[in-house]
């Protein structure tokens, strides 16, 4: 069912195909730090969220959260990764002016979580598994601010100590579309899971991309690593721009070089980050202050049946009970509170219906003020109302729209709105045969031509006979009527 | 295992203490000594032996995740050679 769309870059030597993997930072959601207990609220005041711990002062200890232990296992599960039940703390070691102990707390060769696997939802409705390496526990450092004084870079620590789950990917993607589609997925299983909130513009998802080229079927190609992406947009612009870059470097004779590259949304481009390439010997140990870290395979499954049901499973449950078409199923299970507000308004009703006025009129309508559906002005058991009017024949289908865009404007009810503006379907065959006897009066050429055998006519007749009830009359007695007048 | 005059001249730079190259001779010798001293572990078999991680048999302790900390950003800065507005201030870094 993979549908493998060739994405192949043309050189001169040929074609190229280019092979994506991707590290995902994650920020954890948790109320204090991975090693201490100050709070990591967003926005705070400079240095105001830091304790001594994280300020690298001497003597101070690591203490780790259990809950961003709980919250890395629950990712874990949610990935269907293995769980280690044993993992290791260990310094990775750099001098920088955000990382003030001069060693991050990471795990290098024993992490938390190992193999998994996401799969990804492609535009065409196929689907296609990428391979989850690892998952590992560390700290985040500070931030940096360049904007705030010409010859001086400004350090704010709030973040630093701040629990991420990195979370690396097998170099399993061939195309910028589906490393976009693997990040939408990461992002809608984490917010599923609620262990990160997957805000790229706050910088709580970022994510860095290893690409190389190489000819389809040989070996993998030296691969580059490119920082500081963080919009799902950019990351497709630099993969490709870096897949032609390497390509051109190739091709003009030259090795393309490992190291790292930082993406420049400013100018589209990514340039080798020479600063980065000597910091590279981490000169990793693991870090005396921690002991391993043991779980115990009971707490495991105490998080595992507390796990929501996932959008893998939402969605194939979605087809096989709504009998909904992927398409649609997609849609709705993309966000968990979508999800939600469409099994309420489906509750007891049809939902095909339910789906096509949630995603075509609601999701339409607040993409257009950019509002999401938490905030949404109608509520589920509102357009519930709505689209009971219709299965009850208190309105039409094309009434409905009127009712909707005013519910979405006033916030009233449909049947208040109904009853207020008169919009209840005629279904009084008396008030129909009057309105048909009227047109077919005033149109007796017509009429005339129809039963000369000018069947495309009947189309003018109905719309003339809605246009005399207001659009109220009932569409299916209005055919019925006609067709029975028409044939005299 | 051997160490060069190039490889401690990197070990000091990764570490950030500056050596004159003229002790890095001196040096390599000495930290040399050290290692090979080390080494003498390499003599015990630990084939099937789980590294030790503690004399005392404990577990990793873990904090519940409430917020006990912070809040002092004056006394974070306080020993900062520069510091502007709670922000450490230092020399531009940036590309």
């Amino acid at each position: 069912m993979a549908k493998t769309m060739a994405y192949r870059i043309a050189g001169e030597t040929g074609e190229w195909e280019v092979v994506i993997g991707l590290e995902v930072h994650a920020q954890v959601v948790s109320n204090a730090k991975l090693f201490s207990g100050a709070a990591t609220a967003f926005g705070a005041a400079p240095n105001s969220q830091v304790s001594f711990v994280d300020a690298g002062f001497p003597g101070m200890l690591p203490v780790i959260n259990e809950v961003c232990v709980e919250q890395a296992v629950r990712t874990g599960l949610g990935l269907k990764a293995q769980i280690n039940l044993r993992s290791v703390f260990d310094r990775k070691n750099y001098f920088y002016a955000d990382l003030p102990s001069g060693y991050q707390i990471s795990q290098f060769q024993q992490p938390i979580v190992g193999h998994g696997t996401i799969v990804l939802d492609l535009a065409d409705g196929s689907t296609r598994e990428v391979g989850i390496t690892r998952l590992h526990l560390e700290m985040d450092a500070g931030k940096s601010l360049h904007d705030q004084n010409p010859t001086k870079t400004y350090i704010d620590l709030n973040r630093s100590g701040v629990a991420l789950m990195e979370i690396v990917s097998e170099p399993d993607m061939r195309t910028p579309e589906e490393a976009a589609a693997y990040l939408r997925k990461l992002r809608t299983i984490l917010r599923y899971l609620g262990t990160c909130d997957g805000n790229m513009e706050e910088g709580s998802m970022r994510c860095d991309i290893n690409v190389s080229v190489r000819k389809p079927g040989e070996k993998y190609g030296t691969r580059t690593e490119t920082k500081n992406v963080n919009s799902i947009r950019y990351v497709q612009q630099a993969i490709e721009y870096e897949a032609h870059r390497q390509v051109q470097v190739i091709e003009d004779g030259g090795v393309v070089v490992q190291e790292t590259r930082l993406w420049d949304p400013n100018k589209g481009e990514t340039r080798s980050m020479r600063s980065k390439e000597e910091a590279h010997d981490y000169r990793y140990f693991p870090d005396p202050d921690l002991l391993p870290l043991e779980l115990d395979a009971a707490w495991v499954e105490d998080i595992k049946r507390t796990l929501p049901e996932l959008p893998d499973e939402k969605k194939a449950r979605f087809m096989a009970d709504y009998k909904l078409p992927v398409y649609d199923a997609g849609v709705l299970v993309a966000e968990r509170s979508r999800a939600d507000f469409y099994e309420e308004v489906a509750r007891g009703r049809d939902p095909k219906m339910a789906a096509n006025f949630v995603i075509g009129d609601l999701l339409g309508a607040l993409n257009k003020t950019g509002a999401d559906i938490d905030s949404s002005p109608i509520s589920a058991a509102a357009l519930g109302g709505l689209i009971d009017l219709i299965a009850d024949n208190t309105i039409s289908g094309r009434i409905a729209k009127e009712v909707f865009a005013d519910m979405l404007e006033t916030g009233k009810p449909a049947a208040q709105i109904v009853e207020e503006k008169g919009l209840r379907q005629v279904t009084d065959t008396g008030a129909i045969d009057q309105a048909i006897a009227a047109v077919m009066a005033a149109n007796a050429d017509k009429v005339a031509e129809f039963r000369s055998g000018k069947d495309k006519l009947f189309g003018f007749f109905v719309g003339q006979v809605m246009k005399a009830t207001q659009g109220k009359a009932n569409p299916a007695l209005v055919n019925e009527i006609l067709t029975a007048k028409l044939k005299g | 295992m051997s160490l060069d005059k190039a490889t401690v001249a990197k070990i000091a730079h990764l570490a950030r203490i500056k050596v004159p190259d003229s002790d890095l001779e001196q040096l390599a010798g000495e930290l040399n000594t050290i290692m090979h001293w080390v080494e003498m572990l390499g003599e015990v078999d630990t084939q099937n032996v789980e590294p030790m991680t503690s004399v005392v048999a404990a577990n990793l302790r873990r904090r519940p995740d409430a917020v006990t900390d912070g809040g002092y950003p004056e006394k974070v800065v306080a020993n900062a050679t520069d510091a502007t507005e709670n922000f450490f201030s230092v020399p531009k870094v940036v590309e």
